[in-house]
């Protein structure tokens, strides 16, 4: 499980990896949401992070983050070691993140939303310019016509592109998107990836969170799992979603046998 | 020395579980800080004490009484009032209740105005000498009525239906209501039998502290304390908290002087704030 | 626009309201003058924490009390002059706010309420037993100013005046600038305002220390004004409340609203229970009640542009 980083240019090896994670640890009570991750990313990847539910990916997006800190193991940014530093701090430091349940400031206009990415992290302090920002990210997402709308206002799938939105405004490095494509129908899941491909094209490093196999196929050259809190693969996507352990983890065979009633989902593969 | 004062301690202690319990109640199952509990406890004692100068009746036995005479009055609150404002934010709801505070106050001190007043047991029942400790008899039936009713309040949360569906809507409101419990009714429920709890309770102070609305803030304060000491929302907390800020205001009064205890007691919420926002029990569900 | 024209309109209303108390020469205009000042400040600091921020601080009463014991001390006890001493009412409080938000401001919703609140019950009780500096419950005298009765009052007018507008204008600042941003966010959603790198702990202790300077400044004035203080005045848990109330009625969170709800308030307090006497808290609490019962977004006259188009008034747009 060493990482595939064979398609990546060596300056990767050179300089420090831009995201590492060295034996984290969480655990919440009796439950070891992440066990012993050690993980690196190079700059300008875009990474599949895939599991069934419960096994650690949005405790994995919220280590990074800072918004819960690993009990035990390391966290670098370029080197650095970013756990334990305040959630804001890292935010500043060029992490940005969505959340699975979006959470927009639902009183605030759509652009003052993503302004206040810009302005506390994106480096343009001023408001009035904060919002211009916003305005163009806003054309950027598909949102400009709503972009007076206050957030609560906004359909769940609009939601999902403000939240993308207001990370990006934060001028990001490295970027977590976790499950920005739950819940979208066909073809707003097709202009989602567009964007992440528009975005990935600009150079900012992106951690794709997904349910979806077939998202991660189309928009990940790698793919990384996790189960029960750990990695269990990690590698070319290709490879990984044929590793038949992965499928087996994934659709669950195991757990099948002792908890009968659920079905794999079809639309896994 | 010591052993008199911890009895003292646990003697008031036992007291502050019933004077907290519906406090705790209330915050924990509708989230609503209840100002007016304070309030509720003199409203009691002020019962106790009319039941005892006109008909002789000792506050003791008054409990139960004047405890079912606040619960429809309660509800009624609860339900035309309360309810309407109950999924507001902390900032509205503590206004309202504030307000109604106000009210209520104000009313207590044109009905009894603001001298103080206090039963006088006759005959006096006297104290209990065990050698190393003397404990006054008042206080120890005060305080053992006090866990009584505490104790049947665990059980009615524990073993009846209403009891389960007050812990369910605590636990989980959304879940609770699509269990089939109506949240409102649970809320209003739960309001009166705090209120009902607060004035038995205050019946019990009657015969022991002097009886004034302005009381009610002191009251109020103690409730605050002790389920912050406590933990938020079980009934052991209460009782662990009320026997805590019992043990340690007997023993601040002993190092301070009296006047301080109350002082200690706030000074000590904030500390704990500070330290463990959570109380020292931690959140539990009300079981 | 409407970041303009409102703090205007206050400013104008006040001026107005100056000019009047001042030529008109009555003591009893003048003295409610003051007294608005004096709301109006109170409820616009109030609302830096409690609107803007969104976190329930109850504890202007510690602000307005500390400040107001800081200033009779210096003047008592010190022969400070009445400026500095004012001044530095302001500073103490403003040094309180400070350690308070390191200890209190993670705490959220009750706890933060309860933990505010109970500062000025603890420094009601140490203004009553740290006797050798505050004289205890015998309270404090101050020294009168030697000027003419009615050219103190109108000096006492002035100075609530400067100090109300000084903290309309803060908070009409903080409003449009990053902190007034940053505020709305910790307001709406915390978490999400720490994922977009706004330091909300930093926003939050700014937010209470600036709405603990006015209170702080007003508090010793206060004490000159009425020349005589002692712990339960000075600490009185109506103090925290009232612009509260005063908030809640012209609407929590704008920059007039609380300018408003203080005129309301004042008005309301005057026409109808001053004259209740034994029953003046409990219509206090009837207002609060009403209010909150059928008017939670305040009275909205906070949206000139609104009155004046005569559009039926919308759902409120922010909850307070």
């Amino acid at each position: 499980m060493t990482p595939a980083l064979s398609d990546a240019s060596s300056t990767v090896f050179r300089d420090p990896p831009l995201l590492e994670l060295r034996g984290a640890t969480r655990r919440f009570g009796g439950i070891l949401a992440l066990n012993d991750v050690s993980l690196s990313i190079g700059k300008g990847e875009v990474v599949g992070l895939i599991g069934p539910n419960g096994a650690g990916k949005t405790t994995f997006v919220n280590v990074v983050s800072g918004l819960v800190r690993p009990d035990a193991g390391q966290v670098l940014l370029e080197g650095r070691r970013i756990d334990g530093l305040p959630a804001d701090r890292i935010a500043r430091g060029g992490i940005a993140r969505t959340f699975q349940v979006v959470q927009p400031f639902p009183r605030m206009s759509a652009i003052d939303n993503v302004a206040v990415g810009a302005m506390f992290a994106g480096g343009i302090g001023d408001p009035a310019a904060a919002r211009h920002e916003a305005r163009e990210l806003l054309a950027f997402v598909g949102l400009e016509s709503v972009q007076d709308r206050p957030a609560a206002a906004l359909t769940l799938a609009d939601r999902k592109r403000l939240e993308f939105a207001k990370s990006l405004a934060m001028k990001p490095r490295f970027l977590m998107l976790d499950e920005v494509n739950a819940g979208l129908n066909a073809a707003e899941l097709d202009s989602a990836l567009e964007l992440v491909a528009r975005v990935a094209g600009t150079g900012i490093t992106i951690l794709l969170i997904e349910h979806l196999m077939k998202v991660v196929r189309r928009a990940c050259p790698r793919t990384v799992v996790l189960h029960q809190g750990r990695v269990l693969a990690d590698g070319p996507t290709a490879e990984i979603l044929a590793d038949p352990r992965v499928v087996d983890a994934y659709l669950g065979v195991r757990d099948r046998a002792r908890r009968p009633g659920i079905e794999p989902r079809r639309d896994l593969a | 020395m010591i052993a008199q004062i911890l009895a003292n301690g646990l003697l008031l202690g036992g007291l502050y579980a019933a004077i907290a319990a519906g406090f705790s109640l209330v915050w924990g199952v509708l989230n609503i800080i209840n100002l007016l509990h304070g309030s509720f406890i003199v409203l009691g004692a002020y019962g106790a004490f009319f039941l005892h100068t006109a008909a002789g009746v000792s506050p003791f036995a008054a409990a139960p009484a004047v405890g079912a005479l606040m619960f429809p009055l309660a509800y009624a609150l609860q339900t035309m009032v309360i309810n309407r404002v109950v999924d507001r934010p902390v900032l509205i709801t503590l206004t309202l209740t504030f307000g109604l505070n106000l009210i209520l106050n104000n009313l207590m001190l044109l009905a009894f105005k603001a001298d103080y007043r206090k039963v006088v047991l006759d005959p006096p029942l006297g104290i209990l000498d065990l050698g190393a400790i003397v404990l006054p008899v008042d206080r120890l039936v005060a305080t053992a009525c006090s866990l009584l009713l505490v104790l049947a309040l665990w059980s009615l949360l524990r073993l009846t239906r209403i009891g389960r569906a007050i812990v369910a809507v605590r636990m989980d409101r959304d879940a609770a209501a699509l269990m089939g419990i109506d949240v409102r009714a649970t809320y209003a429920l739960t309001f009166a039998l705090a209120a009902s709890l607060a004035a038995a309770a205050g019946c019990l102070l009657a015969p022991l502290f002097p009886i004034s609305p302005v009381a009610s803030a002191t009251y109020l304060g103690k409730a605050f304390v002790i389920c912050v000491l406590g933990g938020l929302g079980s009934v052991p907390g209460v009782v662990v908290g009320g026997f805590a800020l019992g043990v340690m205001e007997s023993l601040g009064a002993l190092s301070l002087g009296p006047e301080h205890a109350g002082t200690l007691a706030f000074l000590l919420l904030l500390l704990l704030l500070l330290v463990r926002p959570s109380g020292l029990l931690g959140r539990r569900g009300f079981d | 626009m409407r970041g303009l024209l409102l703090p205007l309109l206050s400013g104008v209303a006040l001026l107005a309201a100056a000019a009047f108390a001042t030529l008109a020469g009555d003591a009893y205009a003048l003295r409610l003058a003051t007294t608005l000042c004096l709301y109006i400040g109170l409820a616009s600091s109030w609302n830096v924490i409690g609107g803007f921020a969104g976190y329930p601080s109850f504890a202007t009463a510690a602000f307005f009390g500390i400040g107001a014991y800081a200033g009779s001390v210096l003047q008592a006890g010190y022969g400070v002059a009445a400026p500095l001493a004012w001044l530095s009412g302001g500073i103490v409080a403003a040094l309180l706010a400070a350690g308070l938000g390191y200890c209190i401001l993670h705490l959220r919703g009750h706890y933060f309420a309860i933990a505010s609140l109970v500062v000025a019950d603890v420094l009601r009780e140490v203004a009553n037993s740290w006797i050798s500096l505050t004289n205890g419950g015998m309270g404090i005298s101050l020294p009168l100013l030697s000027i003419g009765v009615e050219d103190q009052a109108r000096l006492y007018f002035w100075v609530f005046g400067a100090v109300a507008a000084l903290s309309v204008a803060a908070a009409w600042l903080v409003d449009r600038g990053r902190l007034g941003f940053a505020l709305r966010c910790v307001e709406q959603n915390e978490t999400a305002a720490l994922m977009l790198g706004v330091d909300t702990r930093r926003a939050k202790r700014a937010a209470l220390v600036l709405s603990s300077l006015a209170p702080g400044i007003m508090g010793a004035v206060y004490a000159s004004w009425v020349s005589y203080i002692d712990p339960t005045d000075a600490f009185d848990v109506l103090l925290s409340v009232k612009p509260i109330i005063m908030a809640l009625l012209g609407g929590v969170g704008t920059v007039a609203g609380p300018v408003f709800g203080a005129a309301a308030f004042l008005a309301l307090e005057e026409l109808f229970w001053r004259n209740l006497l034994e029953l003046h808290e409990g219509a206090l609490g009837l207002l609060v009640v009403l209010l909150v019962l059928f008017l939670p977004g305040g009275i909205r006259l906070v949206r000139p542009r609104r009155l004046l188009a005569f559009r039926p008034l919308a759902k409120p747009g922010r909850t307070p």
